[in-house]
């Protein structure tokens, strides 16, 4: 840790001490931008020069002029030292090169951004699916559980599997080569990267964390210029960062209470997931507003249904609502296996939750009234919580879940076939399958039981259910699902009954997690050392690529290796968007 | 009971527990009660998505002497006289970590004294003053709905 101070004091003085930077300029360069979409054009002027010696220009003429407005230009800006550029709002209506540049003195900075048209619209209605942290591992071991495998070939393919369309996506930011979940969706939902914990903007030197340039999410441009419905589903807490991304502007994604504003701003159509808590006035015992508003009762006033159970859920949709806010839990909406078969987690506290499948369909019934189409955003989130937590079977079941609520999707679109049908991921997780871990080998310990090669025999999961789940996941010979990072902890390779795994604690010395003693209890538990940094509690993202699959109109453009940004340029051609 | 690690502390707290207590009856009779026990499984009565209903032993005891045992989350600072008692050990720090929350159920604790942390593994016993309804702490911003204020804490349940 010592190490890490006294590096982090040298950069500092040496960022300090040099020549001051070049200009920044907000979009960067290589940005791909929507024609007819809107975003802030913001120049940092390092150094804080004077608003009279600072000039940006736009293909050669002045910025202010070929976008009809006056800049803001701000000196010492939050205090840094820079002269901050703004023309706020703006957009560009033609397909082109643009080449913008900042002067100050006799220095230049210059990016260069291509605005994309779109052809006519070929897809009425497009629903997103995101297996949040869902990768190649993932895929294959849910295959496994829920298809079968015997003598090489499966017993049948997963919904996701079974897509005339394949790309190999890459979701690294502006500022790392490892992202997260917002960062990687407002990819998605912007068709611009950005930085990690950040929703719809670009990070510029704010201190306020609103305050940052925006780029437009898909959300504000189909609310901006169609007729077309929109729905937000998941299972995590509506205002984390996956469902978030469809709407919000921060810096921060941890910022619940203004994103469930950005929400009401947007008004999706059909809203669904946990975390209510930020929905509720202050005064209301369990609420984590800082204010008296209530957000449930303002999107009543709004024309929509409220619902808190599945029941209600499909009551709204039998009565043919077109508008319902779900929220079916204060925190996350359990997960498959607690919801279906250990009734471990929340389950008790709230017995009559939705999963990801039934909340897709309903979503579908309500949004497809619209004659304009609708565009639907799904995401299956604790594939990546589970994956954080080290729980490979609670990970593979919301895997199986994902697939299910694509099948309800693929259901649709069979009737529907002008709808195209994007199943991607924000990041990967280090994870891979290793071999079995086989119960009747002699020992006790993990690695005792695990085969590996010729004895990684095929696993033995209880009979499959009506929905493709196993029926019975402790069982003699389970999948090796190795997780390549790790806290400190404890392990017994067996599935976690009574609840989520809990891999660390917080540790006495403030920022550092140690093993979770309870871990260590575990029957043939054994100790693993991290080779995580010591503030790590859990397992990390990766940087690994993730699969694509697609289908329907538009989704032919999709192959190859492609950036997440690009998914949003697909899917914005596909409807049409520049126009 | 027997807690190996902590046995002086043990015995530490229980002398100032009782010097507390020779204070407290000499002060007055109300606040000398034996402290009611609460659990994190009887905070509410009801626990639900528009929002969560005191259960009438919390409310009867607004404002009197209770203890809960639970798990004290990563505090602010090393030596805090405020942190958060949590029904199960976190595996995350929702102060550090952005994509963290804090569950529903918490209970804020203002120690009567600044004091050293232990572990989020640990389980402690924490007796004090119940203050019952919403409030957000002046200094950090944070709303809890249930806080035990003028509190101590010991290892163990």
């Amino acid at each position: 840790m010592l190490e890490r101070i006294l590096l982090t004091t040298v950069v500092l003085a040496a960022g300090w001490a040099a020549p001051a930077a070049a200009q920044t300029i907000y979009p960067i360069n290589r940005a791909e931008i929507l024609a007819g979409s809107k975003f802030d054009l913001k120049v940092e002027f390092p150094g804080a020069p004077m608003a009279s010696d600072v000039k940006v220009t736009v293909n050669g003429k002045d910025a202010a002029e070929v976008f009809g407005k006056r800049p803001m230009i701000v000196e010492w800006e939050d205090g840094n030292k820079l002269t901050a550029y703004w023309l706020r709002n703006v957009s560009l209506p033609k397909a082109g090169k643009i080449e913008v540049e900042a002067k100050v003195g006799g220095k230049s900075e210059k990016v260069a951004w291509e605005v994309y048209g779109t052809p006519k619209r070929v897809a009425k209605n497009v629903i997103f699916f995101l297996g949040d942290g869902f990768s190649i591992a993932h895929r294959t071991a849910a295959r496994i559980m829920s298809k079968g495998l015997h003598e090489g070939k499966y017993g049948g393919e997963l919904s996701f599997d079974d897509m005339p369309h394949m790309a190999l996506v890459s979701t690294a930011g502006t500022d790392s080569i490892v992202t997260d979940s917002a960062n990687g969706m407002s990819a998605y939902m912007t068709g611009h990267k950005s930085c990690v914990n950040a929703l719809g903007v670009y990070c510029a030197s704010n201190k306020n964390t609103l305050d940052h340039p925006k780029v437009e999410t898909m959300g504000d441009i189909l609310r901006r210029k169609t007729k077309m419905s929109i729905g937000v589903v998941t299972n995590s807490e509506i205002e984390d960062a996956t469902p978030a991304g469809v709407v919000a502007h921060t810096r921060k994604r941890s910022d619940f209470n203004d994103i469930v504003e950005m929400f009401y701003d947007v008004k999706p159509d059909v809203i669904m997931g946990g975390g209510s808590p930020n929905w509720l006035p202050k005064s209301t015992p369990g609420s984590k507003r800082k204010d008296e508003t209530d957000y449930i009762k303002k999107f009543q006033d709004a024309g929509y249904a409220f619902v808190a159970t599945k029941t209600e859920m499909n009551k709204a949709v039998a009565e043919g609502k077109t508008k319902i806010l779900g929220l079916y839990n204060t925190g996350n909406i359990d997960g498959a296996l607690d919801l279906k078969y250990l009734k471990k987690g929340s389950v008790s506290k709230f017995p009559d939750q939705p999963d990801v499948a039934e909340e897709t369909r309903a979503a579908i019934a309500a949004l497809s009234k619209n004659p304009d189409g609708f565009f639907l955003m799904v995401e299956s989130a604790r594939i990546d919580k589970y994956s954080h937590s080290l729980d490979p079977e609670r990970a593979l079941f919301d895997t199986i879940m994902l697939g299910n609520a694509v099948q309800a999707a693929k259901d649709f679109a069979a009737k529907h076939p002008d709808t195209l049908i994007i199943v991607t991921a924000d990041h990967a997780h280090p994870v891979s399958i290793i071999g079995t871990y086989n119960d009747d080998t002699p020992g006790q310990t993990p690695r005792e039981k695990l085969g590996t090669y010729a004895e990684a025999v095929e696993p033995n999961y209880g009979a499959v259910d009506a929905e493709g789940y196993p029926s019975n996941i402790d069982v003699s010979k389970r999948i090796g699902f190795a997780f390549g990072t790790s806290p400190d902890t404890c392990f017994n390779a067996k599935p976690y009954l009574d609840g989520e795994n809990v891999p660390a604690v917080a540790g006495a010395t403030k920022g550092t997690y140690v093993e979770n003693p309870k871990a260590c209890e575990r029957p043939g538990a054994v100790h693993i050392t991290g080779n995580l940094p010591f503030d790590a509690s859990s397992g990390v993202h990766s940087g690994d690529d993730v699969l694509l699959t697609a289908m329907g109109p538009g989704s032919e453009a999709l192959h190859g290796r492609i950036d997440n940004s690009y998914v949003f340029r697909v899917m914005a051609t596909a409807l049409g968007l520049a126009k | 009971m027997t807690d190996p690690h902590s046995g002086s502390f043990r015995k530490r707290i229980s002398r100032r527990g009782f010097l507390a207590a020779s204070l407290l009856l000499s002060t007055g009779r109300a606040r000398a009660e034996a402290p009611t026990p609460l659990t994190f499984d009887t905070l509410y009565s009801e626990f639900g998505v528009r929002g969560l209903v005191f259960s009438p032993i919390v409310k009867a005891s607004a404002g009197r002497a209770v203890s809960i045992v639970g798990y004290m989350a990563p505090p602010l600072k090393a030596e805090a006289a405020f942190f958060v008692l949590t029904r199960e050990p976190l595996a995350i720090c929702p102060f550090c970590q952005s994509d963290a929350d804090w569950p529903s159920d918490i209970v804020v604790v203002r120690l009567a004294a600044a004091s050293a942390i232990v572990s989020a593994g640990t389980r402690v016993t924490v007796t004090g003053r119940l203050e019952v309804g919403s409030a957000v702490d002046p200094d950090t911003g944070f709303v809890s709905q249930l806080r035990i204020v003028d509190a101590q804490y010991r290892r163990g349940p």
